[in-house]
């Protein structure tokens, strides 16, 4: 039977098997994005022009391990974490198949393992995409198979969970929203591991020698079945914890629960087809399909966005302004707890994944106007501006909390934390910025040297990417040293964190506990939709996006003068 | 279907939709499946082979 603890901060039963398995899947990943930011900071010293920090072959060594540790290991073992904690704390509930769990994470935790030595040998700098018919050692597709399979197994277990939780009556009605938007993503991932199973089995019997060929546009469709879906269950999991966040730390409920699971439904549904973006300027692949695809089903999923977008801050403010922060239109924003990494964490992640990472994604995956920014250093300064500053800076806020929670002990350095998300998420989205300016110049991604100083035809680009090149650098060292901070304070926090001060002494001040436990774990709108700041917020967000996008139409007709 | 809605009180249709994780989970995976993977990978088998 399963045993449980009772949170003294919160009062949430915890189930003790899912709350090892949430610590050592939350501290796994931590340790990943560790070594791979680390490589992340060494792409981006070779690619400032004046540092040029690696030789060419190293450069596309790491710059393959940092695809892959950051954007698969790091983000997938923190949504392990993640699912587990919705499933299990969320819910009450105890973690059905806890060693199907444990499985998983050895699964996870050895094929990344062996998939990073498979690149740091060497053989391997193929770059997460691994497209044919560059080949890889065939290490390099087992570890990620086993990875996805411990994944799978996550998503089963999360499945199970929820579906006993309801049988045993661990809560009444609906889920509640987060767990909801759990769901949502766990359901992405299902569709997402599958797709990657369809195209790297056969890859790595290639590699083996056992397949003759794979057909390489096969492998593209395919493979972004996976490599796009992925991105979208770290959309969803960041905006799952949006929502937890305004719930914990506002007692905020959702303008509508109706409207914000009808926006999850949209995801269900459409976001997944987004896949075909990455493959708008590939021959042999029809317009109705790319346009179907990306357009039409797509903009369904991009509403849904916008509608989280515009809800998340409403709950807020909804909630501020029933505590009486009512003066003007943005008292309620002014007097958030900004000093708190776990607010302005989620908050940053909120602004800059809209403005950054969501503008630019509808402006890419327009047909017309992707050729523009094709495989240029666009592409890369587009996704850190939606898996980092969105979704990882989202999970460092969501850390700041769940960390001294579960472990029950104090922040380490609480003074560095109150800064870290502003230093990571403004360097990051100045990484973001940069590479975006340098890609509009034209400057290629995945690129060794920008000076083709070797090359048969020369090219010069603009003094202007150069420019751009060296700040990125800079703010590259700016975001690894936030990055670094982020984990010096988990890590530390865990080995050397003082304990919390016991429970009856806490429970005496603790008029925050009720609110965590019932805004997060219940069913209930706000009950108003008087928001006046939030709809202001969201009109200057939709002008920015109207004339972004209308720009980039006139950029593209000055793209290739026609006399 | 008149009879299944009353069967289950007054829950709205789309309610019971979004209450069933193993319906949306079977949505979640079919739409994705049909409109991108099969009818770009049958796009893809249509391509002539060169002669
Ligand atoms: C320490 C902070 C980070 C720095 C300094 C950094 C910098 C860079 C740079 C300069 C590139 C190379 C672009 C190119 O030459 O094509 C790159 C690529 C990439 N980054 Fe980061 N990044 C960081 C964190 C992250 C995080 C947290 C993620 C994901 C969660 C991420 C995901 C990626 C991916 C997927 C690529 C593409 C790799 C490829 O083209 O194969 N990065 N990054
Ligand atoms: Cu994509």
């Amino acid at each position: 039977m399963a045993e449980f603890r009772t949170c003294p901060d919160t009062g949430f039963k915890i189930d003790l098997a899912a709350d090892k398995l949430i610590k050592w899947n939350a501290v796994t990943a931590v340790v990943f994005l560790l070594v791979g930011g680390l490589f992340g900071l060494m792409v981006a010293l070779t690619r400032w022009p004046a540092v040029h920090l690696l030789p060419a072959d190293l450069f596309y060594l790491a710059l393959t391990a940092h695809g892959l540790d950051v954007l698969i290991v790091w983000i997938v073992f923190f949504e392990v974490a993640l699912i587990y904690f919705c499933a299990c704390v969320l819910l009450n509930a105890r973690m059905v198949l806890p060693k199907v769990a444990w499985l998983g994470y050895i699964l996870m935790l050895g094929g990344a393992a062996i998939t990073n030595v498979a690149v740091l040998s060497g053989e391997s700098s193929v770059m997460f995409t691994s497209y044919p018919p560059m080949m890889a050692a065939q290490e390099f597709y087992l570890g990620i198979i086993l990875f996805a399979v411990g994944a799978l197994l996550a998503c089963l277990v999360f499945f199970a969970t929820i579906i006993t939780a309801k049988k045993e009556r661990t809560y009444e009605g609906s889920l509640p929203l987060v767990v909801f938007g759990a769901m949502t993503a766990t359901i992405i991932a299902v569709f997402t591991i599958l797709s990657g199973a369809v195209i790297l089995v056969p890859t790595w019997l290639w590699s083996l020698d056992l397949l003759a060929n794979i057909d390489t546009l096969m492998y593209r469709v395919i493979w972004w079945g996976f490599g796009h879906s992925s991105q979208q269950i770290n959309v969803v999991a960041q905006i799952s914890i949006w929502y937890a966040i305004a719930a914990i730390l506002f007692g905020a409920k959702p303008l509508s629960e109706k409207v914000s699971r009808g926006a999850f439904l949209l995801y269900i549904l459409f976001l997944q087809l987004a896949s075909a973006h990455h493959l708008l300027v590939d021959p042999g692949i029809s317009s109705e399909w790319k346009i179907f695809n990306t357009s039409y089903a797509l903009y369904l999923a991009v509403l849904a966005s916008m509608i989280h977008g515009l809800t998340v801050p409403g709950a807020i403010e909804a909630a501020q302004r029933k505590k009486g922060f009512n003066k003007g239109l943005f008292e309620w924003l002014r007097k958030a707890p900004w000093g708190n990494p776990v607010f302005s964490g989620m908050f940053l992640s909120l602004i800059l994944f809209g403005f950054l990472g969501g503008i630019t994604g509808v402006m890419m995956g327009t047909e017309q106007l992707n050729i523009i920014i094709h495989n240029t250093l666009y592409v890369p300064g587009h996704f850190h501006g939606t898996v980092v500053v969105g979704t990882t800076l989202a999970f460092m806020a969501m850390s700041y909390w769940l960390v001294p929670t579960l472990w029950q002990k104090e922040l380490v350095f609480p003074g560095l934390a109150k800064w870290q998300p502003y230093l990571f998420g403004l360097g990051m989205g100045l990484v973001s910025t940069f590479m975006m300016g340098a890609g509009t110049l034209g400057v290629p991604r995945r690129h060794w040297d920008m000076t083709f100083a070797d090359a048969t035809l020369g090219y010069d680009f603009p003094a202007a990417a150069n420019l751009m090149m060296g700040l990125n650098g800079v703010a590259a060292v700016i975001g690894s040293i936030g990055a670094a901070i982020f984990i010096l304070n988990m890590v530390g926090t865990i080995l050397w964190g003082k304990a919390k001060v016991p429970a009856p002494a806490a429970a005496a001040e603790a008029p925050a506990a009720p609110s965590v436990t019932g805004a997060a774990t219940s069913y209930g709108s706000a009950g108003t939709m008087e928001v006046p700041g939030t709809f202001v917020l969201a009109l200057i967000f939709l002008t920015a996006f109207i004339l972004y996008y209308f720009v980039n139409w006139k950029y593209l007709s000055g793209v290739w003068g026609l006399s | 279907m008149s009879d299944e809605s009353r069967g289950d009180g007054s829950i709205p249709l789309m309610q019971q939709l979004l209450d069933s994780p193993i319906l949306l989970l079977i949505i979640g995976v079919a739409s994705p499946a049909i409109f991108y993977t099969l009818w770009g990978v049958m796009e893809i088998i249509s391509i002539p082979l060169a002669p």
